[in-house]
C-alpha cells in the first residue's frame, strides 16, 4: 500500500479506504464502476471527487454508504468510515450510521425530500430516529437548524412541503436535514449543480461556514473545477473508476500535473479566453464493461507511449501531498 | 420543385437586422378552477431585441427569467400574447408577411436535451433528412444532404449515418441536433443551453464545432445560456434578462467590464473564482429570484438590490442608454431618473 499520499494509522482518518471496487452486475455484462481506489480523508476535512460522468465519482460516494443497490452491486476492498468496518457491518447497523455519523445531500433536492411530509417533519424524523428525544423537543431542533443554514422565516417554513419553497431554500432544507445530528462526515453529491449561479455561490459559502463551525469532514463530488476551487482543501481526479491525481486545492489549480487534468482544465471556458480555440481531448472515455489494461487515458493522451498501455502506471509523488498516476508527468507538465 | 435548397439570399442588406423583436410578451395563466385561474405568470413581459447579421447574440439570465419561453417566442413554438418579430425585414407569420414554413427553413433551433430532441425511433440519418424532405427534396438527395452534414459536423458517416440515438454519447447526439439544424441552410441558429448537459471536456469540443460552422455558413447565432463563462466566449453582444424583463444589453466588452446593473455586477461575481487564495466570504445577492407569479412592483430586481431605493417600487425603470449600443433599465444607472432624491428604503 504505498501508492497513497499519506499513511497513517487508521484511527487517524475519518474515511480509508484501501483497492476499493465497485462493480455492478446484470445478466447482459458487469460494468467495474470503480478500480482500486485508495482514498484517506481527515477530521475536518474538505476533499473534492472530480471527475466527468462515468467517472466513478459519485459510485464512490455512494459506496462510503453502501448506498449502491444491493444485489446487482459487488465491493471489494477495505472500507473504513468513522471507524465502521463498512464491508463487514451488518445491514440491521447500517441505519444507524447513516444519518448520525455520515449523511448525504443530492443534486436533486425535490426528488430528495418527501414531497407528502412538511420540512419540519422530515428534519424531525432523523433527531428522534437517531436520538430517541420527543416529536415537541424534534420540532424545536429542526427549528433552530432552519436558522442555521439561514432560511428566512424559519417558523413557518417548518410547515411547508417542499414543492413551497424556491430551489435554494429547498438545499438548504436538505442540508438542515443532513446536518441534524452533527454527522462527523458530510458527503455532497453536486449538491449545487442545479442552482442558479446568485443561488450556488450563497450554498458554497453556507457548506464551507458549516464545516468549519461543526468541524465536520466533506466529500464533494462535482465537475465543476471553479466549484472545487471554491470549497475544496484536496481534490482528487477520478477518470474511468480511477483516481489519476490527487493534491493540494491550490497545487492542483496551478499546476495539475495528469494530462487528463491539464486537459480538463484547458477545455474549461474561464474569462478572458475569447477569440481563443479551447483546447479539447480528443475522443471520449472508454467503456467499463471491457477490461482495461493499463492506463484508462492512453486512447485520448498527447503524450502517450508503449509503456502507458502495457501496465497500469503506479502512483508517483513528484512532491509531498502529491500524487499522479502518470508515468510521463514530468514530460507532460 | 427544386431538388436542392440552398441558403435564401439577403434581402435587406448589410445594415438591416437580420432579426427585430418587438415588445415581445407572453403570459401564461395558472391556477385552478378552485382558486379562480386567474393568476398570470409573466414569463416574458415587453422584450425588444435586434440581432445584426452574422452576429452573435447571447441571452443570460437565471432559471425563471423567460430566457427559454423567448426563444419559443421566437422560434414561434408558441403564440405571443403581445408583440411581433421581424425577420430581415418582414413580419413573421402575419398576412403579407413572412409565411411561417418560410421563417422555419431560415432560423432552426438546437436545445438543451440532446436525447429528447430527437426521434428514437429514426436513425440518425433520417432524422437530419426530415427537414429536407418535408420541404419537398427527394429521398436520395436528402440522405446525401444529411451524410454531408455529418461529416461537417465531425461525426464519419459510414460508421454513424445508421446509428439510433440511443447508441451515440451526449456529446456526438449534440453534434446530431446541430447536423439537423443546419439541414435546410438556415441563416439563423436559436441555441438554447446547447452545451449546458454536456461533460466540459466534449462542451469545449462543441463550442468549438459552432463557432466553425458560424464562419463557414456564414450564420447568425443566438445563444442562450445561463453559463457566464460561455457567453463571454461566443457572444458579441449581451443580453441580461431578469423575471422576464431585459435588465442590461450591450457589446460582450461592455457588459463584461463595465457592467451598469447592480443585477449584471451580482450574476458576474457569482461565478466561483477558480483561485482558492481569492475565495469570497459573502455572497453577492441573497435569497433566490422571486416567483414570477406575483412579481414585485416598478423594478424587479429590487428585492434583492442593495441600491433600492422608493423610486424603484414605485416606477419601473426603462431601459436607456448613454451610447447607442449599451442600455441599462436602472433607476440609479440612469441620471436624472430621480433616483439621487428618492428616499432610501429601510431594509
Amino acid at each position: 500500500m504505498n501508492e497513497t499520499v499519506s499513511q497513517t494509522r487508521t484511527g487517524d482518518y475519518l474515511v480509508r479506504a484501501r483497492d476499493l471496487n465497485v462493480a455492478f452486475v446484470s445478466r447482459e455484462a458487469t460494468v467495474n464502476a470503480v478500480n482500486g481506489i485508495d482514498l484517506d480523508l481527515a477530521f475536518g476535512e474538505v476533499l473534492c471527487i472530480l471527475g466527468e460522468s462515468g467517472s466513478g465519482k459519485s459510485v464512490t460516494l455512494r459506496a462510503l454508504m453502501r448506498l449502491n443497490p444491493k444485489g446487482k452491486t459487488v465491493m471489494s476492498g477495505e472500507l473504513s468510515v468513522a471507524g465502521h468496518d463498512m464491508m463487514a457491518l451488518p445491514d440491521s447497523m447500517l441505519t444507524s450510521v447513516r444519518g448520525r455519523e455520515v449523511s448525504m445531500i443530492f443534486q436533486e433536492p425535490m426528488t430528495a425530500l418527501d414531497p407528502v411530509f412538511t420540512i419540519g417533519r422530515q428534519i424531525g424524523e432523523t433527531i428522534v430516529r437517531h436520538e430517541g428525544i420527543s416529536r415537541r423537543e424534534a420540532e424545536q431542533r429542526a427549528l433552530d437548524l432552519l436558522e442555521l443554514v439561514q432560511i428566512p422565516s424559519a417558523k413557518r417554513r417548518l410547515s411547508a412541503y417542499p414543492h413551497e419553497l424556491s430551489g435554494g431554500l429547498r438545499q438548504r432544507a436538505m442540508i438542515a436535514m443532513a446536518i441534524s445530528c452533527r454527522p462527523k462526515l458530510l458527503l455532497a453529491d453536486e449538491p449545487t449543480t442545479a442552482l442558479d449561479a446568485t443561488v450556488q455561490i450563497q450554498i458554497l459559502l453556507l457548506l464551507r461556514r458549516l464545516q468549519q463551525e461543526l468541524g465536520m469532514g466533506v466529500i464533494f463530488v462535482t465537475h465543476d473545477l471553479g466549484v472545487a476551487g471554491e470549497i475544496a482543501d484536496r481534490i482528487a481526479v477520478m477518470y474511468a473508476g480511477r483516481m489519476v491525481e490527487q493534491a493540494s486545492v491550490t497545487d492542483f489549480i496551478t499546476r495539475p500535473l495528469h494530462p487528463y487534468a491539464q486537459g480538463l482544465m484547458g477545455a474549461t471556458v474561464h474569462s478572458g479566453m475569447r477569440g481563443h480555440r479551447l483546447t479539447t481531448i480528443p475522443g471520449s472515455p472508454p467503456d467499463l464493461r471491457l477490461p482495461i489494461s493499463g492506463c484508462a487515458f492512453a486512447a485520448r493522451c498527447p503524450h502517450v507511449v508503449n509503456a502507458c498501455r502495457a501496465a497500469l502506471p503506479p502512483f508517483r509523488h513528484p512532491e509531498p501531498g502529491r500524487a499522479v498516476r502518470c508515468v510521463r508527468f514530468e514530460e507532460a507538465a | 420543385m427544386a431538388n436542392e435548397l440552398n441558403q435564401l439570399p439577403d434581402r435587406g442588406g448589410p445594415a438591416q437586422p437580420l432579426l427585430i423583436v418587438n415588445g415581445l410578451t407572453k403570459h401564461f395563466p395558472v391556477g385552478s378552477l378552485l382558486s379562480g385561474g386567474k393568476q398570470l405568470v409573466r414569463a416574458v413581459d415587453g422584450l425588444s431585441l435586434t440581432v445584426a447579421k452574422q452576429e452573435t447574440l447571447g441571452i443570460v439570465g437565471e432559471s425563471g427569467c423567460g430566457k427559454s419561453t423567448a426563444s419559443r417566442l421566437i422560434m414561434s413554438l408558441i403564440e405571443p400574447t403581445a408583440g411581433e418579430v421581424i425577420f430581415d425585414g418582414e413580419v413573421v407569420g402575419s398576412r403579407g408577411g413572412l409565411p411561417l414554413k418560410d421563417y422555419r427553413r431560415q432560423v432552426q433551433m438546437v436545445f438543451q436535451d440532446s436525447y429528447a430532441s430527437l426521434n428514437p425511433r429514426l436513425t440518425i440519418e433520417e432524422s437530419i433528412a426530415y427537414g429536407p424532405k418535408v420541404h419537398g427534396i427527394p429521398h436520395a438527395k436528402a440522405v446525401e444532404r444529411a451524410n454531408d452534414l455529418l461529416e461537417a459536423v465531425g461525426l464519419i458517416p459510414a460508421q454513424f449515418a445508421r446509428r439510433f440515438p440511443h447508441e451515440l454519447s451526449g456529446g456526438q447526439r449534440q453534434r446530431v441536433n446541430i447536423a439537423r439544424a443546419l439541414a435546410l441552410h438556415p441563416r439563423m441558429l436559436i441555441l438554447d443551453e446547447p452545451v449546458s448537459a454536456l461533460d466540459k471536456s466534449v462542451e469545449a469540443q462543441v463550442l468549438n464545432l459552432l463557432l466553425d460552422l458560424k464562419a463557414q455558413f456564414g450564420l447568425t447565432y443566438l445563444f442562450i445560456s445561463h453559463d457566464l463563462n460561455v457567453v463571454e466566449h461566443v457572444a458579441d453582444r449581451v443580453l441580461v434578462m431578469y423575471l422576464g424583463r431585459v435588465a442590461e444589453i450591450g457589446p460582450v466588452a461592455d457588459i463584461f467590464g463595465a457592467p451598469a446593473h447592480p443585477y449584471t455586477t451580482a450574476l458576474l461575481a457569482s461565478r466561483p473564482s477558480m483561485d482558492p487564495r481569492r475565495r469570497r466570504t459573502e455572497p453577492p445577492l441573497k435569497g433566490d429570484p422571486p416567483n414570477p407569479i406575483n412579481p414585485p412592483s416598478g423594478c424587479r430586481f429590487r428585492t434583492r438590490c442593495s441600491l433600492a431605493r422608493a423610486l424603484c417600487a414605485a416606477e419601473t425603470p426603462a431601459l436607456s442608454s448613454s451610447d447607442s449600443q449599451h442600455a441599462v433599465a436602472c433607476h440609479a444607472a440612469t441620471p436624472g431618473s430621480g433616483y439621487a432624491q428618492s428616499e432610501r428604503m429601510v431594509a
